[in-house]
């Protein structure tokens, strides 16, 4: 019986990392669903969905050698879901500002106050060592509607934080 | 009327380049309202094109009036559509009968000037914008053979709208 897997796997990155856990999944008989891979400072970061007929240690078992020769801390969960039926989002939200502790749970904060519920969050920081800035980029659902998500985040730009939302128009052709 | 076939994304036909009608007559009559029929059939979908349901024509139908805050003109019958003008570029989220249960996010040109022959064979020019705007450069791309999921762009790095800095020459 085939069961769906989340796997993460993190370490310093390197050439090659995508190419020798993907190898060893396929050898193992795995087939990929959905992943998100990035570098996040000098960490190379995996968050991917597999299904595979067998269990979670026999699974480990496949990736052990891998990640042992690579670096990467591996962990291995069963989750549920298929691939298809996407949530679609239906606001975007993009938040900037002057970097200071906090700035992520006042926005997240004021967002589950207005039923939001995130599907996508990435962030960022730039500019100089000395005056670094913060961004973030949020897609999701407003489930309360755009004006309570409105009323809820203009609280924030009083603190120095730019914060514009915008609707997605999901458009069929 | 009947209900045309979608085809689905990776059939190699929605890769083929349309052709020019030429003739406007019964057969073309009866295949738009056929097309017409199968754009309501679909999910939410505000446009099809020919090559959609395996005619290799240069013919796409665009409604957008579902959505009637927005800038729009209405059904149109778009054959041998061409752009002639466009201004401004704006990223939206798209998704296509042809794909289903993907959306991604598109760069596409904020307003356009539209030339078109309407199903009678009558030239009609129009300005129009937004999502109409990306209605229209969504089906034109399936004349050429296009899908939306070749223009994806990065959620990371294209959610701002980007500026369009006028080349030499032009207006």
């Amino acid at each position: 019986m085939q069961h769906w897997y989340m796997l993460t796997l993190v370490g310093h990155d390197q050439p090659g990392i995508v190419a020798r856990v993907t190898a060893a999944l396929f050898e193992a008989g795995a087939n990929l669903g959905e992943a998100s891979m990035m570098r996040l400072g000098g960490e190379f970061t995996i968050m991917l969905r597999a299904r595979y007929d067998g269990g979670v240690y026999a699974l480990r078992g496949h990736l052990e050698p891998i990640a042992d020769a690579l670096g990467l801390h591996l962990h291995v969960d069963a989750c549920d879901g298929e691939p298809q039926g996407h949530v679609e989002p239906d606001v975007r939200i993009s938040v900037s500002g002057a970097d200071r502790p906090g700035i992520v749970s006042e926005v997240a904060g004021a967002l589950a106050e207005a039923g939001f519920n995130i599907l996508e969050l990435e962030s960022d920081v730039a500019g100089s060592a000395d005056k670094p800035i913060y961004l973030i980029h949020i897609e999701g659902e407003a489930r309360q509607g755009s004006d309570a998500l409105e009323a809820a985040l203009a609280p924030l730009r009083d603190k120095g934080v730019d914060v514009s939302m915008q609707p997605i128009e999901l458009m069929v052709g | 009327m009947a209900t045309l076939e979608i085809l689905k994304y990776p059939d190699p036909r929605l890769k083929q380049e349309s052709v020019e009608v030429e003739h406007f007559d019964d057969d073309l009559q009866r295949f738009l309202d056929d097309l017409e029929e199968t754009m309501g059939d679909g999910p939410g979908a505000v446009g099809i094109a020919a090559p959609q349901v395996g005619r290799f024509q240069r013919i796409a139908i665009v409604d957008i009036s579902s959505k009637p805050k927005l800038v729009n003109h209405g059904r149109m019958f778009l054959i041998n559509p061409e752009i002639v003008e466009w201004d401004g570029l704006a990223v939206g989220r798209e998704g296509c009968l042809s794909v289903p249960d993907y959306t991604g996010n598109v760069v596409r040109a904020e307003r356009i000037k539209l030339r078109y022959l309407d199903r009678d064979g009558n030239e009609i020019e129009i300005d129009t914008e937004g999502y109409e705007a990306r209605a229209v450069q969504h089906e034109m791309d399936h004349l050429d053979g296009m899908l939306f999921v070749d223009r994806v762009v990065s959620r990371r790095h294209d959610l701002f709208r980007r500026k369009h800095y006028k080349q030499r020459g032009e207006r």
